[in-house]
């Protein structure tokens, strides 16, 4: 998924008249701006042979960090992912497409 | 119901987004991004104060590609209820033509069992078509671990401490989804947010129904349960198989369970155990505590099941 953000918007050091009034968030989804991936003390490695797609990793990612491409899982987002663990421990075990090592 | 594949590959890509700044490993964002993910037409979301509105919407940031209001703490259910019925009155008089918008508002366990129980109980009751989406992580989390109506007995909070005179909170957990089936609304079910599966199948069912719906969905928290990042999906599965946290819903009144662990029901112990915040039942001497624990799990599972079987008789 491409989001194309106005982050100028943001960035840029505004004064109060130029914010938008009312505290509106004016662009939809710009947290993604917010690269939450250096929190994280260990990291996912996603192995593209073992991986099946069943998107199991997908639906339990708080971060939304399970990239899809084509219709398959393609790997994972680290400018936002937290390294909590989660998609390794729900892959299934026979497929262990996914593994934890140290964040670099 | 569709399949998670289904779910993850829609051309319009995810509803809810990352970059927000819940915990590592937090339970209910996926709630949202699963909820959102099931429902096909258009939305508005309206939250109330917690975690979940705090981690995702600090001015500038949003993390919610659908209309997202917040109000207050105590009252996204009657804010809800009001966009709602403003929606209906533009339909009505015609300035708006199609009528595909739906409307879900979400509370955590602080913001629903307890402070915006009146606010929730007036929008059910008033009927409008909306869902209500408690996630219950069983605690006021984001102002630092506070008791709820919702924390389980004997949990460590920081307002109900354990020390040398009292084991924790020495309440039991509200049932809140009795109550808000005592509203005669016409879907109330019960869920975890590590089940996909079963979480998506209600939400599905709910926004097939037109009227007031309420989902509570239990969801970890690592930081107020003391628990290991990676053990959240497993956490909630747990609480299900001990039938401390059971699967069900209530069409119109009548209860069906969604699951019944059967054999592979495991002690209430197991899935205490792996939580910080019941680790004083550990301690020798308070095995009196955990018995008692068990006892009450197991009548609660019992008087379900027998109100199942009640229902599944009735025609
Ligand atoms: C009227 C009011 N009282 C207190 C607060 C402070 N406050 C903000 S978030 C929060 C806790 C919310 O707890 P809960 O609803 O359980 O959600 P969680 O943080 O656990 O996700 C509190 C007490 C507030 N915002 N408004
Ligand atoms: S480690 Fe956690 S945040 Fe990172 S991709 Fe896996 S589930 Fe998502
Ligand atoms: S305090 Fe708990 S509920 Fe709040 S973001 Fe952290 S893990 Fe999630």
């Amino acid at each position: 998924m491409t989001t194309t953000l106005n982050e100028e918007k943001y960035t840029a050091n505004l004064s109060a008249s130029e914010l938008p009034e009312g505290g509106i968030w004016t662009e939809a989804g710009s947290s993604l701006m917010r690269k939450t991936g250096d929190w994280k003390v260990e990291q996912p490695v996603w192995d593209k042979t073992k991986c099946i797609s069943c998107f199991t990793c997908w639906a339990y990612c708080p971060d939304s960090c399970l990239k899809v491409e084509n219709g398959r899982v393609a790997g994972v987002d680290y400018d936002h992912c937290k390294g909590c663990g989660i998609c390794a421990n729900v892959c299934p075990p026979k497929v262990s497409a996914l593994t934890m090592e140290k964040a670099r | 119901m569709a399949t998670l594949k289904e779910l993850a590959t829609q051309p319009a890509g995810e509803k809810f987004v990352g970059g927000h700044t819940s915990c590592a490993g937090c339970g209910y964002p996926n709630i949202f991004r699963l909820a959102l993910a099931a429902v096909k037409d258009p939305v508005v979301v309206v939250g109330a104060t917690g975690c979940c509105e705090v981690n995702t919407s600090i001015f500038p940031y949003t993390s919610w590609k659908v209309p997202f209001l917040h109000n207050a703490f105590e009252n996204s259910a009657a804010t809800c209820s009001g966009v709602e019925a403003a929606y209906y009155s533009l339909l009505k008089s015609g300035k708006i033509q199609e009528n595909n918008t739906r409307f879900i508002a979400f509370g955590g366990d602080g913001g629903t069992y307890d402070i915006g129980l009146q606010s929730l109980s007036g929008a059910m009751e008033r009927g409008h078509d909306m869902l209500y989406i408690c996630y219950d992580n069983g605690a006021y989390m984001n102002t630092g671990i506070q008791r709820s109506g919702a924390t389980p007995r004997y949990a460590n909070t920081t307002t109900a401490p354990v020390g040398k005179v009292k084991p924790g909170k020495m309440q039991k957990k509200k049932d809140l989804a009795k109550i808000m089936v005592g509203h005669n609304v016409p879907y109330v079910a019960q869920t975890i947010a590590g089940n996909a599966q079963d979480l998506v199948k209600k939400v599905e069912k709910a926004m097939s129904i037109r009227g007031p719906k309420f989902l509570v969905v239990l969801a970890t928290c690592p930081l107020g349960w003391q628990t290991k990042t990676q053990d959240t999906v497993k956490l909630t599965r747990l609480a299900v198989d001990a039938c401390f946290w059971p699967l069900y819903e209530v069409e119109n009144g009548k209860y069906k369970l969604s699951y019944d662990p059967k054999d592979k029901k495991i002690p209430v112990a197991d899935w205490l155990k792996l939580q910080g915040r019941f680790k004083h039942l550990f301690k020798p001497g308070n095995e009196q505590l955990l018995a008692e624990v068990q006892a009450e799990v197991d009548k609660d599972w019992a008087d379900l099941k027998a109100l199942c079987e009640f229902h599944s008789k009735q025609v």
